[in-house]
């Protein structure tokens, strides 16, 4: 058992840093930026919970509107003599930069935790590296680098102590998910502990320095020439001091806790030849390797950098063994243009001042590298070369390590199989999806080994980047001495697959030791599995002599009520066969968990869990292996052979697992991707699939307009196409009337669906015999993947209808419109995609999306393969994102190029007419482009215009052939979430709006920060619970679309498409036409909202039916043409709030918690919404003179 | 008048006692019911597939949206402290026992005796003076035995008495073979009350939309007859409380219980057609019919229209039967 007088722990860095964080504060302001969040959700939690610092009070926490809002808060917290904190990574620390200037300048007492993360450049990555950490290593703050779990916790108290003492601010960091995700084994600080290290003098101190009308003074004045230069300077010695501060406490922390820890750490050889600076988590791989390699007889060693700012010299001189000669400072960031990274600057400037001062007597040969980047792996393999490397006489300089640099040749090559003993670990890989409970039976295991035996636990969850069928890889560690390896298990004891079709799509067994043994859940028995495997699969358990288990966990967990959750029933093979611990006390100790688990559910329960543990055990079969493989089936093809070459090459190594071996000479060198190639990507992942019933339906589009994945899809045509019709090709006489030869086919696209049922729900038509069978109903997918792929084929094969036929105005209309956004990887019944696929639809060969970062930029945007597509012609939206904060801006300046090319081509125009001639130019010039056809048409006039231009030997014409396809209206959409509209982008889309531009912002009010975990947003309605709100919202909804309103020339629509998808269409329309700024919010039901969403549509009529949500419209043109702009979509509400309300658990979850608190505020927002109706009720009854002109 | 009367060994007041019903939901109509003069409140019951439907329900939201993406762990905010129904219900028995002097009947309604039992033994905890339970069971499976029927009510008493020491009621319904016989069982098995009957819950059609019509209607007086003959036969024969609930729309209906036999008479229709005051004037019909009749007490009039007292015996029988139907020639 493990020593009873230490607090151990099994969590992971974030909450590791978290616990001391929480503890030695008052205030903590925040907003919500992975890799992060999960510190500032941790201490609002707590804070909920009345759980207290270590001065008896219960800290604050605030969630701001930005990472810019929260540092200005912090710094008026510190500058009136709170102790405040923050958490935040990346673009968040970019936001608060000008604040930390501030505060390091003030010499203001802080830590800031910072889960290091990339910085968005030629894409974006919310994945670990020390560029937002190094992008701020000039405001002042002193930087404290965390290698382990263990060290997050740790330093975040030495941090507070030191900043404390030095009045400098500090960042403490450490490497995002790697660290902060990292489940650990660690030993947690007493609060006794963490009080002897902040003493009371320094915090009184703190107050002391403090703002305060008893004893006035300024601070923050503006400085002259005179004075500024000198009053920079003043601040030095306390950055002189600031080392031998932290080294005091962190020699203060070694008594307390026995933990030593140096500002830089060496560790080798004393007489070490080639020595590795690093910092971060990438250190404890260096550390290790070094063990390794000096049992090894080699001379080497390591310094881990914990202080990096402020960098002392005599630190570091004093960690670096004199027999030294050469040096390879790891960087983990990158600095293009720069003569190398920051850290091989600092330790070469060091050096040389080092020489200079005569404190060490010769220069070793220094060089530098980048590694890990957007958490690539970092392996003792990598460690090896980079030592192998220093043994050259000029070792590569400038070098990186980890990828292959085929173009600029900076990559040092690798040997991927060296590997360090891993005998002493038992190590596990399991496969399984996101969904199905995986990851979270694996952070269990962890915590049942980690905290009830002597054994050591790591764990480590990596996720593929969609949120539909996500697929999720656990790597699990045990052994008996604390784990320090940061990167993948590349050889594991044990690999479980917990979906049966992973072993034809991923290459799980590369993974696997000789010996080791393979779980598979399977359908199967054991007489009959083997032979349903891969021939390439059976190759390899036969060849590495694996012992090969299946259990049929599915069947298992309905037969044992487990609600068809496999997670326990996994989680019992995992403890049975895994070695870890012996059998009977692995099984004893699961019990025992689920005892905890369980027991306040009832004895019923933890039996009915026990029965799934003895049945599990049951029905877990060894399988006799074959001595030779009997399967010619493959493992499935990635892509199809008619994908593009670029696809062939480049998107399906990522999509298999093999994008770390795409050398830099297959990227893009700007972050430009081909559109839609999503359509490549048949990832199957629903086995419940929609099936038409031609017969029945009554071809209202529908099904068609809900489809969240644009699954569905519908076209009408003459019957002669029907000749060479596959096998199964459905199709039914079109209903209506007067065209006997047309035939109407509703395809559905069985690999793309997730299965979301959102179609079956609106289907009106049903049997009249039996009511619940549908004109579509869900059904098991066709097995035979060639038929579906043969009718999908032929579907497409069949001309798009023409868009100038089309009745736009329909929802019937909308089906028969190519949908340009299809197969994304969002949720399944996601609310938003709707909203997108229709923008798509309605005007996607000649869009420009802005798209703000959230769930719409990474289910559009996130590689290896991306939604947004074009049409026969290569038309489509061209999609980009800028950030989260400015998609307002960064849309308005598309606007702005799109307004400024056109005025220069119709300025061209004129000029060319001589050459041209009047009648084309006039044409096009004074060309209507409303209609689907006059867009037609005025697309063959520039086509025409073309033509004639590369006739034409002039600048001119030059200039106009660049510009001249701004002639064909382009349409600009603005599109986001309510965290980037109501919060963090709303001054941008305020001004947006206020610049009388033709711009639309489409708002997918999800009413949470969906992306990042469902936090509260100024979107949250009253009476819901969120993160960060998780007592219930007291404020109401801001109004957005009255702030709007109040502008009296932007075109503002509230929009629900499962309530009236009519409305929803015209409103779209209606923006789009608008010459000026349009404001849509549109109502978007989402998995953060806690229900399932097959019942999407009808919680978003109960919205709309309660008058929380009404429906309405403000048209500006209506306002010129004076007549009411006000006009009301929806009738008087019919059902009260709570109605609507009560069947989701964001509203529900407060009535269990507090239902007093719940039922007053759910009496305050019927209110709010009594009042809104009211008043929007009153103004649709106005008339034009009572609204704000048109300016 | 004393209207005082014993139910399964609680002291009443008076023999209204209101059934299980929403208006219990409100602690403020709890005291209401008081001051109008229940003699004790049946509180509204808690469905055993609403128990395990919600836990379910939560735990399916919680944990398909856990752990799917790198970015967001989970969706909601920490639900250590998410009570379920059942700690809603704890709380309006703590307030309401705070709040009134009456007896507070919880009441369970469930039709297994797996994973819901345990709450009976927290709301003992909770200060209940009593527990109703209600086996709601329409044995629609036409493999299912009479006997097998039988001893699901009997394991859930049996399980119900070794998990709780206040008294256990049983609301049940009389589609019994040998109701009689059924209900001397239940009393061996230590149930404590029996409460007649409960109404199933029958489903009409709507013909033009060819649906099911989801419409529960309040119980008429006329419908009392069915138990005011099993109450009448139980009486005397069966050492057990009863309680009469069906039909109570005035104290007229009360009075014909008590006749028959039944220790109280239950109702909820009548408060929600005229009110909780509407207590008050049952209790007052009742003591002058009493006082017309002179009968001091409850006692002196309980039961004497039972097969036990009546002088015609039979005509509880059969025999009645017959002569009812020679009567309508």
């Amino acid at each position: 058992m493990p020593n009873k007088n230490k607090l151990i722990a099994t969590i992971d860095g974030n909450e590791a840093a978290a616990y001391v964080a929480y503890r030695v504060n008052e205030i903590c302001a925040i907003y919500p930026i992975t890799p992060s969040s999960t510190m500032a959700e941790l201490a609002d939690e707590w804070s909920a919970k009345g759980i207290k610092n270590i001065w008896g009070n219960v800290p604050d926490v605030l969630e701001m509107q930005s990472e810019g809002g929260a540092a200005g808060t912090v710094h008026g917290a510190l500058q009136t003599g709170a102790l405040t904190t923050t958490f935040t990574a990346s673009q968040g620390l970019m936001l608060m930069l000008p604040n930390m200037y501030k505060i390091a300048g003030e010499l203001t007492a802080t830590v800031f935790h910072i889960a290091a993360r990339s910085l968005a450049a030629q894409g974006l990555s919310i994945f670990g590296d020390h560029q937002d950490v190094m992008a701020a290593r000039t405001t002042g703050f002193a930087i404290l680098g965390s290698a382990s779990v263990q060290e997050a916790h740790d330093f975040a108290l030495i941090a507070q102590a030191a900043t404390l003492r030095s009045r400098i601010p500090f960042m403490h960091f450490f490497d995002g998910f790697r660290t902060s995700h990292e489940v650990n084994k660690l030993e947690l600080l007493s609060d006794e502990q963490i009080k002897s290290m902040i003493p009371d003098e320094y915090v009184f101190a703190h107050r002391k320095r403090a703002l305060n009308p008893d004893h006035p003074f300024i601070r923050g004045t503006a400085q002259n020439p005179d004075v500024y230069f000198q009053g920079r300077e003043t601040v030095n010695k306390f950055y002189d001091d600031t080392a031998g501060v932290v080294n005091d406490a962190m020699r203060e922390f070694e008594k307390l806790t026995g933990r030593k820890y140096e500002l830089f750490e060496y560790t080798g050889a004393a007489d070490a030849e080639r020595v590795i600076i690093i910092m971060g988590s990438g250190g404890e791989t260096v550390t290790e390797t070094v063990n390794a390699l000096t049992a090894a007889g080699e001379k080497v060693g390591v310094v881990q950098v914990r202080l990096y700012r402020p960098f002392s010299l005599e630190h570091f001189i004093k960690s670096l063994p004199a027999s030294v000669k050469s040096i390879s400072v790891l960087d983990r960031t990158k600095e293009s243009g720069a003569s190398g990274e920051p850290m091989y600057q600092d330790v070469l400037s060091t050096l040389v001042s080092a020489l200079q001062q005569g404190k060490i007597k010769q220069l070793p040969n220094i060089v530098g590298g980048r590694y890990g980047l957007s958490s690539k792996e970092f392996t003792p393999a990598m460690v090896k070369a980079v030592y192998d490397e220093l043994k050259k006489d000029h070792p590569k300089n400038n070098f990186t390590i980890g990828i292959n640099d085929d173009v600029t040749h900076t990559s040092l090559t690798y040997d991927e199989s060296y590997t360090l003993d891993e005998s002493e670990w038992r190590q596990g890989l399991f496969f399984g999806l996101g969904a199905d409970g995986t990851v979270g039976a694996n952070k269990n295991t962890i915590k049942i080994i980690g905290e009830n035996t002597d054994l050591y636990a790591q764990g480590y969850f990596v996720y593929d980047s969609k949120k539909s069928g996500a697929r999720t890889v656990s790597h699990l560690r045990f052994g008996p001495k604390p784990i320090r390896a940061p990167y993948l298990i590349s050889k594991a004891d044990f690999i479980a697959a917990h979906q049966f079709n992973f072993t034809e799509k991923v290459e799980m067994l590369n993974f696997i030791k000789p010996g080791g043994t393979f779980l598979l859940n399977s359908p199967f028995n054991k007489e009959e599995v083997w032979d349903k495997l891969p021939g390439s699969v059976q190759q390899e358990i036969i060849s590495k002599k694996l012992l090969f288990y299946i259990i049929d966990a599915n069947t298992v967990a309905k037969d044992t009520g487990m609600n068809g959750r496999i997670n326990t029933i996994m989680q019992t093979c995992y403890f049975a066969l895994s070695g870890v611990l012996p059998k009977e006390e692995a099984i004893e100790q699961i019990k025992h968990a689920i005892e905890k688990t369980y027991t306040k559910k009832g004895r019923a329960v933890v039996e009915k869990n026990f029965e799934a543990v003895d049945a599990t055990l049951a029905n877990l079969f060894e399988v006799t292996v074959p001595a030779t493989a009997s399967s010619i089936g493959k493992m499935l093809a990635v892509v199809g052979n008619d994908a593009p070459d670029f696809v062939k090459d480049v998107t399906a190594k990522m999509m298999s697992g093999h994008g770390d071996e795409l050398p830099v000479s297959k990227m893009s060198i700007d972050g430009t991707y081909p559109s839609g190639t999503t359509k490549w990507e048949k990832r199957n992942i629903s086995d419940q699939v929609p099936l038409w019933e031609p017969d029945l339906c009554i071809q209202c589009g529908n099904c068609a307009f809900v489809c969240p994945h644009s699954v569905i899809r519908a076209k009408f045509y003459n019957e002669g196409f029907l000749k060479n019709a596959p096998d199964g090709f459905q199709s039914a006489p079109i209903n209506s009337r007067g065209f006997p030869e047309t035939k109407y086919t509703l395809q559905v696209y069985a690999e793309d669906c997730t299965g979301c049922n959102l179609c079956v729900e609106v289907c009106p038509a049903s049997d009249p015999v039996n009511r619940s069978f549908k004109a579509i109903n869900m059904t098991e997918k066709e097995p035979d993947p060639l038929k579906i792929k043969k009718q999908i084929s032929f579907f497409e094969d069949l001309p798009w209808n023409n868009r100038s036929e089309i009745n736009f105005s329909t929802v019937h209309g909308a089906q028969f419109m190519e949908p340009l956004f299809e197969f994304s990887g969002a949720c399944a019944g996601c609310g938003e995609t709707p909203y997108i696929k229709l923008l798509s639809q309605l005007f996607g060969d000649r869009l420009l999306v802005a798209n703000a970062t959230g769930c719409s930029s990474i289910y559009g945007g996130n590689l290896p393969t991306t939604p947004w597509t074009m049409n026969a012609a290569g038309q489509g939206p061209a999609w980009s994102n800028s950030l989260f904060e400015d998609n307002a801006e960064f849309g308005l300046g598309m606007r702005m190029t799109a307004d400024h090319q056109l005025a220069m081509a119709h300025r061209l125009l004129k000029q060319l007419a001589p050459q041209l001639g009047d009648a084309l130019v006039q044409e096009i010039m004074d060309a209507p482009q409303l209609q689907e056809s006059e867009i037609a048409a005025q697309r063959a006039r520039i086509e025409l215009l073309k033509e004639k231009l590369l006739n034409i030997n002039e600048a001119a014409a030059q200039h106009l052939l660049s510009v001249c396809e701004q002639l064909v209206h382009r349409s600009v959409w603005l599109v986001g979430g309510d965290g980037w509209a109501y919060d963090i982008g709303y001054g941008g889309l305020d001004h947006a709006l206020a610049s009388g531009k033709n711009i639309n912002i489409l708002v997918l009010d999800t009413e949470v920060y969906s992306n990042t975990g469902g936090q509260s947003s100024k979107s949250t309605p009253t009476a819901a619970s969120a993160k960060f709100a998780s007592a219930g919202k007291r404020g109401g909804k801001k109004d957005l679309a009255m702030q709007a309103v109040s502008y009296g020339n932007v075109y503002v629509a509230r929009i629900a498409f499962g309530a009236n998808p009519q409305q929803t269409m015209l409103a779209m329309r209606e923006a789009e036409a608008y010459d000026g700024p349009s404001l849509i919010l549109a109502y978007s039901h989402c998995i953060a909202h806690g229900y399932d969403l097959k019942d999407g549509l009808t919680q978003q009529n109960n919205a709309v039916a309660s008058g929380y949500w009404p429906l309405m419209r403000y048209n500006p043109v209506l306002r010129v043409k004076k007549l009411n702009p006000f006009i009301l979509d929806s009738t008087r509400p019919e059902i009260p709030l709570k109605e609507f309300a009560y069947k989701e658990l964001r509203y529900k979850v407060l009535t269990q918690t507090n239902p007093v608190e719940a039922e007053e505020l759910m009496t305050l927002a019927q209110e709010m919404v009594n009042l809104r109706w009211k008043n929007y009720e009153e103004l649709a009854t106005k008339t034009a003179s009572d609204f704000t002109p048109v300016a | 008048m004393d209207l005082r009367t014993t139910y399964m060994g609680l002291k009443l007041k008076s023999p209204i006692v209101v059934s299980a019903c929403t208006l219990s939901e409100e602690v403020g109509n709890i005291v209401q019911m008081e001051d109008a003069g229940a003699g004790a409140v049946v509180l509204f019951s808690l469905f055993e597939e609403q128990l395990k439907k919600e836990e379910a329900k939560y735990e399916a939201i919680v944990s398909s949206t856990s752990n799917m993406f790198a970015e967001a762990s989970d969706f909601f905010p920490s639900l250590d402290e998410y009570h379920k129904g059942s700690d809603q219900y704890l709380e309006i028995i703590r307030k309401a026992k705070e709040k009134v002097k009456i007896p507070i009947i919880a009441s369970l309604n469930g039709i297994t005796n797996e994973g819901w039992i345990h709450y009976a033994k927290q709301m003992e905890q909770a200060g209940a003076d009593g527990l109703e339970v209600n086996i709601f069971f329409i044995p629609a499976d036409v493999h299912l035995s009479t006997s097998a029927v039988e001893y699901r009510y009997l394991n859930i008493i049996d399980e119900l008495k070794a998990t709780v020491k206040i008294p256990v009621a049983v609301k049940l319904n009389p589609y019994f073979s040998a109701m009689g016989n059924m209900a001397k069982r239940m009393q061996e098995y230590k149930a404590d009350a029996l409460v007649l009957f409960n109404r199933f819950y029958q489903p009409d059609f709507d013909i033009n939309k060819l649906t099911l019509l989801h419409n529960l209607q309040y119980s008429e007086s006329n419908e009392i007859r069915l138990p005011l003959l099993w109450i009448a036969l139980l009486y005397g024969r069966v050492p057990i409380s009863l309680a009469a609930t069906t039909g109570v729309q005035s104290s007229i209906e009360v009075i014909k219980y008590i006749l028959a036999g039944a220790d109280i008479a239950m109702t909820a229709s009548a408060l929600y057609k005229n009110g909780i005051g509407y207590l008050k004037t049952m209790n007052k019909e009742l003591e002058s019919w009493m006082m017309t009749k002179g009968f001091e007490n409850i006692d002196a009039f309980k039961g004497t229209m039972s097969q036990q007292h009546i002088s015609d015996p039979t005509g509880y029988e059969r025999a009645n039967y017959i002569k009812v139907l020679e009567s309508q020639k």
